[in-house]
């Protein structure tokens, strides 16, 4: 549980962090809060050369909304994401979900930025950035791009992010007044990641559900983006047979592996019982 | 008299002594993390140590090559097996009677085997040698189920011993054997059974776990070359015991080594054993000349120091139709590991597992007990429990439920029929235990009736009803649970671990202005002993519990124990602490005899005082007493206030306890929640009552955690699935639920101050109320037993096939 040896720089702006970055070449790893990148290096899984410690970029921190769009730094933390009252009242889903990521120690020191761009299945806010259809801000040497967190997972550690590039910060369009959402997590213990997770969120009108995104967490290489799950709740008044299909769209795209969590049967049955549960829930708190 | 002067209540008051709720006095420096651990030890020029495990579980070593290793700068030496031959120190004694590699002798047999051991200047430079040494191995194939360990065709595991078929416990049956331990009468047992009107059996596992203590093992050792002194600090739960086995294994003579347990963050079994790590620090620093650091981590931790339980246990217990038991018996498949390294008494290679009979009057039991090795990490040690007793415990109360249910009768009922009567103790059971005293019933209907059990299983119907009308998904389970401990190893004639008798000791010095110190043999990882210690000596001699320091873990200066495991120390060296404490009274008594100018017959003990009978004015208080032993010539007296006691208990002493357990199980995820635990302890007298309630919160939750998630589960190559804590399961505050205490209290009649102990109860009884819980929530739909842990997935498995989710 000893890390190997690295080098380690601390810049104060972007343009500085993506300069060191594209320095120090393939061996070179961005840290944020350090809660995912730091027990892989003890372990040796993880043998970065150089770390450049984003901790002290101002512009990288910070909530906001303007002209319908959220946009969250990247190195905003977990804990600061659950403090925001701005957030509790245009997207509580978020705070939500946050509040199920570890313990507080954990939420205190890791980002939504480290969380989202990790490419671990087992991160909570991916599944739920792919629901809420982010756009991820990244800076490179050759600029800035976005890409749609439902673009943006490849397989397990494998995102869109290419070598030398900073997640900079995470734009969502604010969730329509009045939408209805949950975050069901099952999980062995505090600390734990999910047995398995869905985020659903949902607009209601006129008594029939009008539109719906449900995306899973961690019964899969990546986060899954459970569109026909979604689709099969759009237009109906979410009644059994519509939920029924809704959760087993959901666990036909569910292929996790098995681990101490369980079973591969049990585990897609729980992704089903947490679309579920999240339908039930979001449906209750839609106006 | 003065109405100021204190009355022998408010004298007695003061003392804190014996029922007191006295503060924990070791706390004042535990939560301000200023307590004293074995790595907060640095000496000059200190290196560290650091091993290569093996990755296979089982494997042959072609060849180790240490050269990239040793090129890395700050890399002192590197060790293996040919290096620790000529010592003739590869291999190790266990304290089980066999032998253990301490570094492997051309085969590994379990994932995490110390292989090659690093020495450098630093932990970070130790780190990446590690990962330099080459080993070439060869995979051979592994045995993970000890069910096919005894194959005709299963793989040889241990060549080292692979011809001696005479063990350490008798002949063996197979090379992979390590003993059979058979008591009771068989025949009369079969011959019940097979007579019997109903009988129910059941294979009943108890899965492999580790109890995982907060701090993990280690040590420094420092060889002084110039006066020949070896001292080792370390994690040990017996610092006396490594002490004679460390000069025993090294020929350096036992008053040239020291041995000292510093503060130790939880043992609960895993630190009683010899480790590779203790010896390889030894060596390197006694070849080095500066002391040697070796810290374990987590992940080494789990995977390579004693685990415990492992016992696969296949019962038959019979009964009249009426519910009146008749018989017992049960064979156990013991998983011992790769080395016979759990820590028995000489004589109990299965412990004090013949105690599965546990509370139950039972006229006649058979026990047999098949000890193989399998490639998995070894031990087998009590985690919370004496010797094998929490899985006869959970054996016996899982075999009571399982009977209930075929009789049809409550499963509280069933024992209240069956417990062994207030008038029977002392009870020679038919295994062989004289239990000491106890009154069973009482406790059971008191644990009744505080929870009202009638209303709960009347709750329980309406939930069951509610839940076939549709309108619930959960399902309630009341688990019963009526455990008898078996703790205070242990009388000499028949207990000792290597040759060594399990008595214990304490030694106590009077200051001259009334104040003291007592040393005793064991070593507190988190029981209190300096609090607790204290508190008896105090009621002994009538000195203020605060002015009394405790002292233990030295051996240059602490007397002879064998350490603290298995609930001993109170019932041990707690009673060795009040003998000692007499001996002091005693001679109080003369020298008071003798300033009071009256025959010692004349005088009466008084809290904290010798006074004149009939005439309490004319008194003198242990303190005035003691200065007098310092500063007078009193004929026939020797100066100075000292005892030592060494405590050979006659009998072991028996705790008990009822608990029960409210859950209820969301049958769709196998959730489980446990809404109510009742917990009613009695450990005889009882010393401080809000350490008993701590030891028992903490034993509760290490329940939970064993019952509902905590194993170490190996694949079929022999690699440990999930060897962290993301893993095994260690519950935070978040899943513990709320734990509610209660007490009866019996007094052990053999005991000096009548305490039996209580360290280990919860997590014996504890365990098989959760699980009774889990299985009686299912019993109406048609399950006998399912294994734990009561996990999510297995709850939900269980609910699946009973085709309740879906
Ligand atoms: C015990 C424990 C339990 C946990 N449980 C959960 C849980 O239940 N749910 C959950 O979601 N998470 C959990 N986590 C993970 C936690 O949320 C981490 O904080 C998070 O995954 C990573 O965020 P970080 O800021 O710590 O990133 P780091 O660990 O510093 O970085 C993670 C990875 O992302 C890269 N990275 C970080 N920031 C950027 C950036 N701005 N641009 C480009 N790349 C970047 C790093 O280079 C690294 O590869 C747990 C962690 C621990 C230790």
């Amino acid at each position: 549980m000893i890390p190997g040896a690295f080098d380690y720089h601390r810049p104060s702006t972007v343009a500085e962090a993506v300069t060191l970055l594209a320095d120090a070449g393939e061996d070179g790893r961005v840290l944020a809060g350090g809660h995912s990148l730091i027990p892989m290096m003890k372990l040796r899984m993880a043998t970065p050369e150089t770390l450049i410690d984003l901790r002290h970029i101002d512009e990288l921190r910070g909530i906001d909304e303007n002209g319908g769009t959220i946009t969250i730094g990247a190195m905003t933390t977990q804990a600061e994401m659950i403090a925001s009252g701005l957030l509790a009242d245009v997207c509580p889903i978020l705070r939500e979900t946050a509040l199920q990521i570890a313990d507080p120690q954990i939420r205190n020191l890791g980002t939504i930025g480290g969380n989202v761009a990790n490419g671990d299945p087992g991160n909570d806010l991916p599944a739920l950035m792919q629901a809420l259809d982010a756009a991820y801000v990244i800076a490179g040497k050759s600029g800035s791009r976005e890409v749609a967190a439902r673009d943006f997972y490849e397989a397990a550690y494998f995102t869109a992010l290419q070598d030398g590039e900073v997640l900079t910060a995470i734009r969502i369009a604010t969730p329509p007044a009045g939408h209805g959402w949950a975050y069901e997590k099952q999980k062995r213990k505090i600390g734990d990641y999910a047995t398995a997770a869905a985020a659903v969120l949902l607009t209601m009108s006129g008594g029939k559900c009008a539109s719906a995104s449900i995306a899973l967490t961690n019964v899969g290489d990546t986060p899954l983006f459970a569109e026909a799950a979604g689709a099969a709740l759009a237009g109906t008044d979410l009644g059994a047979d519509a939920v029924n299909a809704a959760v087993a769209a959901a666990e036909a795209i569910a292929e996790p592996a098995e681990d101490g969590r369980g079973p591969v049967d049990f585990r897609i049955k729980v992704a089903g019982q947490m679309v579920r549960r999240g339908i039930a829930r979001a449906a209750s708190r839609a106006s | 008299m003065n109405d100021q002067t204190p009355t022998a209540v408010e004298r007695a008051e003061k003392l804190q002594g014996l029922g007191s709720k006295r503060k924990r006095v070791e706390d004042a420096r535990f939560t301000q993390g200023k307590g004293n651990y074995v790595d907060d030890i640095k000496l000059p020029g200190m290196l560290f140590g650091d091993f290569v495990r093996s990755p296979y579980g089982h494997a042959r070593i072609k060849s180790i090559d240490k050269a990239a290793a040793l090129a890395v700068p700050g890399v002192v030496a590197v060790l293996t097996a040919e290096d620790l031959k000529p010592l003739n120190l590869h291999y190790m004694p266990t304290l089980a009677g066999d032998v253990q590699a301490v570094l492997a002798d051309e085969k590994v047999l379990f994932q995490g085997q110390e292989v090659a051991f690093v020495v450098a200047e630093n932990r970070y430079v130790a780190a990446d040698a590690v990962d330099l040494v080459e080993v070439d191995y060869e995979q051979l194939p592994a045995i993970n189920d000890p069910f096919k360990a005894m194959d005709a065709d299963a793989p040889v595991l241990r060549e080292d011993i692979k011809d001696k078929m005479e063990g350490a416990h008798g002949p063996r049956k197979h090379v992979n054997h390590i003993f059979t331990w058979e008591v009771g009468d068989k025949d009369a047992a079969h011959k019940a059974i097979s007579e019997a009107e109903v009988v129910a059996e059941e294979m009943i596992s108890y899965q492999r776990v580790h109890p995982c203590p907060l701090e993990t093992c280690g040590c420094v050792a420092s060889m002084d070359k110039i006066n020949g002194k070896l001292t080792i600090w370390g994690t040990f739960q017996a610092p006396h015991a490594v002490r004679t086995v460390a000069s025993l294994i090294t020929n350096i003579p036992e008053h040239n080594i020291r041995i000292i347990s510093p503060d130790i963050g939880g043992g609960f079994g895993n630190k009683v054993g010899v480790y590779p790590g203790y010896i390889c620090s030894a060596v390197a620093s006694i070849v080095t000349g500066v002391p040697i650091k070796w810290i374990e981590d987590r992940i080494e931790n789990l995977t390579s120091t004693a685990f415990a339980r492992d016992y696969h246990m296949k019962g038959r217990i019979s009964a009249t139709s009426d519910g009146k038991i008749t018989g017992l018996d049960c064979h156990v498949l013991a998983d011992h590991g790769a080395f016979d390294a759990c820590a028995d008494p000489t004589k109990f290679p299965a412990g004090f597992f013949n105690i599965c009979t546990g509370s139950y009057d039972i006229p006649a039991a058979h026990v047999t007990v098949d000890g193989v090795y399998t490639n998995k990490a070894p031990g087998g040690v009590a985690y919370r429990c004496s010797f094998r007793v929490t899985e006869a415990s959970y054996f016996i109360e899982r075999m009571v439920d399982v009977l209930a249910r075929k009789l049809d009768m409550d499963p509280a009922d069933l024992r209240l029929k069956n417990f062994i009567k207030k008038e029977q103790f002392p009870y020679t059971s038919v295994l062989g235990w004289e239990y000491d005293s106890g009154d069973y019933e009482t406790a059971l209907d008191k644990a009744m009736k505080t929870v009202d059990y009638t209303g709960l299983r009347a709750e329980q119907k309406a939930n069951r009803e509610a839940f076939d009308r549709g309108e619930t998904r959960k399902l309630m389970g009341i688990g019963v649970a009526f455990f008898t401990e078996i703790v205070g190893a242990g009388p000499v004639k028949n207990c000792d671990i290597l040759g060594l008798g399990m008595f214990d000791s304490c030694e106590i010095r009077i200051h001259p202005t009334g104040s003291a110190i007592a040393r005793l043999g064991t070593i507190s990882q988190g029981q209190g002993h300096a609090t607790t210690f204290a508190q008896i000596l105090a009621s002994e001699i009538g000195i203020p519990a605060d002015m009394i320091t405790i002292e233990e873990g030295d051996t240059d200066t602490a007397p002879y124990g064998l350490g603290t495991y298995g609930s001993r120390s109170t019932p041990v060296a707690g009673a060795a602490t009040a003998m000692a404490g007499r001996k002091i009274r005693a001679k109080a008594q003369m020298i008071a005899a003798y300033l009071l100018e009256v025959h010692e017959d004349d005088l009466e003990w008084d809290v904290d005082r010798f006074q004149v009978k009939g005439n309490p004015e004319s008194h003198k208080t242990m303190a005035e007493l003691a200065f007098a032993s310092y500063n007078q010539a009193i004929p026939g007296l020797e100066p100075g206030l000292e005892a030592v006691s060494y405590y050979d208990p006659p009998n072991m002493t028996y705790p008990f306890g009822a608990y029960l357990c409210v859950l209820d199980i969301d049958v769709d995820t196998g959730v489980t929640d446990v809404r109510r635990f009742y917990a009613l302890d009695d450990c005889g007298t009882r010393i401080n009552p809000m350490i008993i309630e701590g030891q028992v919160h903490g034993g509760l939750t290490e329940a939970l955690a064993i019952a509902m998630g905590q194993e170490i589960a190996y694949d079929e190559i022999g690699n440990v699935k999930g060897a962290t804590l993301l893993d095994f399961y260690l519950p935070t505050a978040v899943e513990t639920p709320a734990w509610e205490t209660d007490y009866t209290v019996t007094p052990s009649p053999h005991h000096p101050i009548g305490a039996k102990g209580v360290g280990e109860s919860p997590n014996v009884g504890g365990v098989s109320a959760f699980s009774n819980a889990v299985n009686d929530a299912f019993a109406h739909k048609g399950l006998t037993h399912t294994q734990m842990p009561h996990d999510h997935w297995r709850v939900w498995k269980t609910a699946e096939k009973l085709g309740l989710n879906g």
